[in-house]
C-alpha cells in the first residue's frame, strides 16, 4: 500500500483526474495548495512593482495497492506534463495500514470494492 | 437665503433629490467597496462598518445642527458668523416643507439632505488612511469630533457665506471642503498613527478583490455625476457643463494613469485604471462649475501624472504607510483641482471670474490662499484631535489585533466564512 503524493499545475488537473481514471484510480483527494520556489512572477500595486515567489498548485493525495502504483504515477507524469519548469514533483510514500469506516476492513481490501474487481 | 416668495421649481427638485441619491452611492457602496476591496480579508468588514455606520451617525449629526452650524443665519453678520452659521436651523427648526430655496426652487429639505451626504462623505475618504490600524470607537469619536470642528466650519466658510466665499474662492463641489480637507488629515493620521506592523514601503499588500475595487470606482464614477452636476442646486445648462466636463476628466485621468502605468510597469493594471478615474474625480470636483472641454482634459491629465508619481515613488521613498492613498488621491487631486481651477476657469462658464490661463491671476491668488487655508486648517485640527484621542481612549488596536483582523476582535465576525 502506497500513498501517491503529487504536486501539480493548476490547469492540469483536469487531465490528470482523467488519466488517473483511465488508469483505474477512481479516488483521490487533493488540495490547491502555495508553495515557495525560484519562479518569480512580477505583480504590481499602483505603481510600484514587486515579484512574488508565491506558486499555487494543486496537490493530489492517492492511496493505491502496490500493484496499481506504477500506472497511477505514469499517469500523472504522463498528463501533468508540459516540459516547462513548474511541472511539479511526484512523490511515493508508504502507508501502514488503511480502515474502511463503513465495514471496519482494514489493509489493501480498504481500498478497493472486491465485488466490482474480477 | 429662504424665502416662502420663491415658486417651488419641480424640475430643479427632481434632479436635486436624483443627486442626493447618487452622492449616497458614493459611500455606502462605492467608498465600502473601493476601499474594502484593497485592505486584506481580515479587515473588510472594518472598512464596511466604518463607512456605513458614518453614513447614519453624521447624518443624524447634521440634522441635530450640522446644518444649521454650516447653513444657519444666527449669527450672521457678526464676529462669530465668519466661522459658524448658527443655532437657529438646530435639528431644522423652522425648516418646513413649504421652505424653498432661492433661486433654484428646491425644497429647503432637499437641499439639507443634500448637503448631509456631503457631510457623510468627507470623513469617510480618511478612512482610507488609517485602514487596518483604527479602534473603531476611536474613529468614532474621532469622525465626529472631525465632523464638528473641521467639516463643518470648512463648509461655512466656502458654501454657507463665510469669508472663503466671501473672498471669491470657487469651489463648485468640494474640493477644498471635502478632498483637500479629508487628504490633508488622511496625512496627518497616516503619518501619527504609523505603518501597519508588517507595512514594508517596497513590497505592497496586495487588494483582497479587485472585483470589489472596480464596483466600489464605477459606483463612484456613477454618484460624482450627483456630486457635481447637482452642486448647482438646479437643471440648468451650468450643471450639463458639470456632468460633461466630470465624465471627462475621469476619462482622461483614467487612461493616463493607465498609460503611466504600461509604461512603467510593463502592464496596465486595474487597481491603477480605477485609481486614476478616482483622482480624475476628485480634481475636477472644484472646477466643474468654472471650465469647460480644455480644462477638463487638462486637468484630468496632470492630476493623473501628479498623484501616480505621489503614490508610486513619493509614498515609498518617505515610507509613510497612507494605506489605501486617501491623501496621494484625495489629498493632492483635491490641491491640483483647486489650484487648477485658478488656472482654467473660464467666463464662458462661470460668467465672470475667470483663470490665469484666461488672464486674471487674481484667481490664482484666491484659489491658493483657499487651497493653503485648507491645509493647514484641517492639518492643525486633526492634529489636535489625534493626540486628545490618543491620550484618552487610545487610537490604535493593540498589535494582536492588528495582526489577527480588525474584523474578527473589533466586530466580532469574518466577511467570509
Amino acid at each position: 500500500m502506497k500513498k501517491i503524493e503529487a504536486i501539480i499545475r493548476k490547469t492540469k488537473f483536469e487531465d490528470v483526474k482523467e488519466a488517473l481514471l483511465a488508469a483505474g484510480i477512481e479516488w483521490f483527494s487533493y488540495y490547491e495548495v502555495r508553495g515557495e520556489g525560484k519562479m518569480r512572477q512580477a505583480r504590481i500595486y499602483r505603481g510600484v512593482m514587486y515579484n512574488t515567489s508565491c506558486i499555487e498548485r494543486v496537490l493530489l493525495n492517492i492511496v493505491v495497492r502496490d500493484k496499481n502504483v506504477e500506472r497511477a504515477v505514469a499517469a500523472v507524469q504522463q498528463a501533468a506534463h508540459t516540459g516547462e519548469i513548474g511541472d511539479g514533483r511526484i512523490f511515493v510514500i508508504p502507508v501502514e495500514n488503511a480502515v474502511r469506516i463503513r465495514t471496519g476492513e482494514s489493509g489493501d481490501i480498504a481500498l478497493y470494492n472486491a465485488e466490482q474487481e474480477k | 437665503m429662504t424665502t416662502l416668495l420663491t415658486v417651488l421649481n419641480a424640475g430643479n427638485t427632481a434632479w436635486l433629490t436624483m443627486s442626493t441619491i447618487l452622492v449616497m452611492l458614493m459611500t455606502i457602496p462605492g467608498l465600502a467597496l473601493f476601499y474594502g476591496g484593497l485592505v486584506r480579508s481580515k479587515n473588510i468588514l472594518s472598512i464596511i462598518m466604518q463607512c456605513f455606520s458614518l453614513t447614519a451617525v453624521i447624518s443624524i449629526l447634521w440634522i441635530a445642527f450640522g446644518y444649521s452650524w454650516v447653513f444657519g443665519t444666527g449669527f450672521h453678520g457678526t464676529g462669530l458668523g465668519a466661522f459658524i452659521g448658527g443655532f437657529d436651523k438646530t435639528f431644522l427648526q423652522g425648516v418646513g416643507i413649504t421652505s424653498v430655496m432661492a433661486p433654484s426652487g428646491v425644497p429647503e429639505i432637499t437641499f439639507c439632505m443634500f448637503q448631509c451626504m456631503f457631510a457623510v462623505i468627507t470623513p469617510a475618504l480618511i478612512v482610507g488612511a488609517f485602514a487596518e490600524r483604527l479602534k473603531f470607537s476611536s474613529f468614532l469619536v474621532f469622525s465626529i469630533l472631525w465632523t464638528l470642528l473641521v467639516y463643518n466650519p470648512m463648509a461655512h466658510f466656502v458654501w454657507g457665506g463665510g469669508w472663503l466665499q466671501q473672498l471669491g474662492a470657487l469651489d463648485f463641489a468640494g474640493g477644498t471642503v471635502v478632498h483637500i480637507n479629508a487628504g490633508v488629515s488622511a496625512l496627518v493620521m497616516a503619518l501619527m498613527l504609523g505603518r501597519r506592523s508588517d507595512y514594508k514601503p517596497d513590497r505592497p499588500i496586495a487588494a483582497t478583490n479587485v472585483t470589489y475595487v472596480f464596483l466600489g470606482a464605477a459606483f463612484l464614477w456613477l454618484g460624482w455625476f450627483g456630486f457635481n452636476a447637482g452642486s448647482g442646486l438646479t437643471a440648468d445648462g451650468l450643471d450639463a457643463n458639470a456632468f460633461l466636463v466630470t465624465h471627462l476628466c475621469t476619462c482622461v485621468a483614467a487612461m493616463t494613469w493607465m498609460a503611466i502605468d504600461w509604461i512603467c510597469s510593463a502592464r496596465p493594471t486595474t487597481v491603477g485604471a480605477c485609481t486614476g478615474a478616482v483622482a480624475g474625480l476628485v480634481a475636477i470636483t472644484p472646477a466643474a462649475g468654472s471650465t469647460g472641454v480644455l480644462g477638463a482634459m487638462m486637468i484630468g491629465f496632470i492630476t493623473a501624472c501628479c498623484c501616480y508619481w505621489m503614490v508610486a515613488y513619493v509614498k515609498p521613498k518617505f515610507g509613510y504607510d497612507d494605506a489605501l492613498d486617501a491623501f496621494g488621491v484625495h489629498g493632492v487631486g483635491g490641491i491640483l483641482g483647486s489650484i487648477l481651477t485658478g488656472v482654467f476657469a473660464t467666463a464662458a462658464i462661470t460668467g465672470g471670474a475667470k483663470g490665469a490661463l484666461y488672464g486674471d491671476w487674481h484667481q490664482l491668488g484666491v484659489q491658493c490662499v483657499a487651497t493653503l487655508f485648507s491645509i493647514v486648517y484641517s492639518g492643525v485640527i486633526t492634529f489636535v484631535l489625534f493626540k486628545l484621542i490618543d491620550k484618552t481612549i487610545g487610537i490604535r488596536v493593540d498589535k494582536r489585533v492588528e495582526e489577527e483582523g480588525l474584523d474578527i476582535y473589533e466586530h466580532g465576525e469574518n466577511a467570509y466564512n
